[in-house]
């Protein structure tokens, strides 16, 4: 080692200016294609929404178009069918990202103290994320639904789950918990794992208990781990259309700010409503991560640019 | 470790505490084992409860019992049958695959120059990257669902591959900045001694290192790919391009009696199968990607 880094000594300073800029050279190189691409597939499409969401398509003669301005919006905001898909969404995300943060963060503290089934459950816990969207709605399905499913046989109702106004977005919700609680888990006790056990014996030494110790160590020590499962699981959930689009079609309380766009414009070919429609979700969607890193950017920062 | 502890007198109760602390661990208390059962019967369950429904027919499909009494394939060999399922099994496996190795090869040159070459508004970059990630699919969705028709690619291979780009390009990035940053720099700088380029450095020396890396971000990537389901219902029509996700979802469209539940279950356990296998597999490279940057920092 020592003898080759003699040898390329002399020439070394003139290679060092060279590999230097075609290293940024190189790198500007290596960047570009993704940059392109994604500028491609993500930038100009939505660009291009935003374009169509200010005209209005005639749905008979196609490629007929007028320019309407802001109408698109206007209407999509004021109608009750787009204020109660918000209002859909909104409930579904509080309560779904509730549920799975507190069933997540037992889920983790379970499998970070069982010594013993902890690799089994380490493993169990991947099967719910492994499993299709779709198909755990499938899986839900069948079990609500009379006469296949066994949750009106064991109540001894005859209960139309998935047609009715709480229970539908209730069973979505269920679902939705089902499936992404242990990948919170997972996140979780990636962040228990890193906390050292000699916090904890010296608290316990100090006499705390382990409620004590669970509020005033586990809880800061965990926070960033909490803080980014929070966010990634609310703008994942404010976009939700898989579950209520397989279980409900968007019926009977469940229509989201992504399925109710959808079928503006796919089944109801209105392509400029549903741009619109499309685009509010998209500024719903920046403007919370915005609100998130705004309010918690310092804790995550140490996260994302690392 | 060991040999230190049994030369050093001082060190050997240090050494008898730490095997001391074994039994404590077997005593794990009662509470926890309820813990554990419950969330194996949590996580289990509803799959347990799919394929129980995938093996029962006739009478038995309505009984709604927990165990089938006659448990039967037939719901099986009709999926396999079915062409329109055998084509959305075929076009899944296309698109995730190809999906997969653009999103490795165009994102591994990115995150190796975002991890090791001097770059300027790099954080920008990765921030950018990482923003594209929280986009809703319904804004790409939308307006690629007009501009396909007009252009012909609607309910095609390629049509569904570009916008599967957004979230592939993205996720394999972010893992693979993650893994390029682990792997030590002298191995690249013995290279370049040697007169390797510095592209030759990464072909030949990081991204053999970084195998484990390129395997976990590629199964992440074919893992998000096989599952997306709103561009996929969007984006296509026919069994020409319709994937796995889109057409189970056909299966459950008409809300009718008379739904098939059997082979719709039979069809869900056939595709999940592979993905749990995937997954038990190459669990450790999983967590590791799904929590990288989770934990870090």
């Amino acid at each position: 080692m020592a003898t080759v880094a003699n040898q390329a000594g002399a020439p070394a300073p003139t290679r060092r200016r060279s590999r230097s800029l075609s290293e940024k050279r190189l790198a500007v190189l290596m960047v570009s294609p993704s940059m392109i691409l994604i500028a491609l597939v993500a930038a100009w499409p939505i660009i291009y929404a935003i374009w169509l969401s200010l005209h209005q398509y005639s749905v008979r003669v196609a490629g007929l178009s007028r320019w309407v301005g802001a109408d698109n919006y206007t209407s999509a905001v004021s109608s009750p069918d787009w204020r109660s898909a918000l209002y859909h969404t909104i409930i579904f995300t509080v309560i779904s990202v509730t549920l799975e943060t507190m069933i997540g963060l037992g889920m983790a503290l379970a499998m970070h103290r069982a010594f013993r089934g902890q690799g089994l459950l380490r493993t169990v816990v991947l099967v719910p994320w492994a499993v299709l969207t779709v198909v755990t709605a499938v899986m839900w399905r069948t079990m609500f639904v009379s006469p296949y499913g066994f949750i009106n046989t064991i109540l001894g109702t005859h209960t139309v789950w998935l047609g009715q106004e709480p229970y539908a977005l209730i069973i979505i919700i269920l679902a939705d918990v089902w499936k992404t609680s242990p990948f919170i888990a997972l996140l979780l006790l990636a962040g228990l794992q890193v906390i050292p056990d000699d916090i904890y014996e010296a608290a316990k030494v100090d006499g705390a208990t382990a409620w004590q110790r669970f509020v005033r160590i586990t809880l800061p020590l965990l926070k960033p781990a909490i803080l980014v499962a929070l966010i990634f699981r609310t703008l994942d959930a404010l976009r939700i259309f898989d579950l209520p689009y397989v279980l409900t079609q968007g019926t009977v309380g469940t229509s989201t700010l992504s399925t109710i766009a959808q079928q503006t414009f796919a089944t109801n070919r209105l392509y400029g409503q549903g741009a619109a429609m499309a685009i509010l979700a998209f500024i719903i969607v920046m403007l919370v991560s915005f609100g998130y890193i705004r309010f918690v950017g310092g804790n995550i920062r140490g996260m994302t640019a690392e | 470790m060991e040999a230190s502890a049994a030369t050093s007198a001082e060190a050997v109760p240090r050494a008898r505490a730490r095997t001391a602390r074994k039994p404590k661990r077997d005593r794990t208390p009662w509470y926890m084992w309820i813990a554990v059962v419950a969330i194996v019967l949590f996580c289990l369950f509803p799959f347990y409860w799919l394929i129980n429904m995938s093996l029962k027919a006739g009478s038995d499909l309505n009984g709604s019992s927990v165990v089938p009494h006659h448990p039967t394939l037939t719901n099986y060999s009709a999926i396999f049958k079915n062409p329109d399922f055998i084509a959305s099994l075929r076009n899944s496996a296309i698109v995730a695959l190809i999906t997969t190795a653009l999103a490795l090869i165009v994102g591994s040159f990115c995150a190796y120059a975002l991890a090791r070459l001097k770059l300027r508004g790099k954080a920008i970059i990765l921030g950018l990257v990482l923003s594209i990630t929280t986009f809703p699919q319904i804004a790409i969705a939308a307006p690629l669902f007009k501009l396909w028709s007009d252009i012909g690619i609607f309910d095609t291979y390629i049509g569904l591959i570009i916008p599967y780009l957004t979230f592939a390009l993205p996720l394999a990035i972010f893992i693979l900045v993650s893994f390029f940053r682990e792997i030590p720099k002298d191995l690249e700088e013995a290279a370049l001694v040697d007169g390797a380029t510095r592209f030759q450095a990464f072909r030949k020396v990081v991204v053999p290192l970084a195998a484990p890396g390129l395997a976990t971000a590629g199964i992440l990537t074919f893992i998000a790919a096989w599952n997306e389901f709103l561009l996929a219902v969007t984006l296509t029509a026919t069994t020409a391009a319709r994937t796995v996700p889109a057409e189970i979802s056909f299966f459950t469209g008409a809300t009718e009696h008379q739904v098939p539940y059997g082979s719709i279950a039979a069809a869900s356990v056939v595709i999940s199968v592979p993905l749990i296998l995937l997954v038990l597999l190459f669990q450790k490279r999983i967590v590791a990607g799904l929590t990288a940057g989770a934990v870090k920092g």
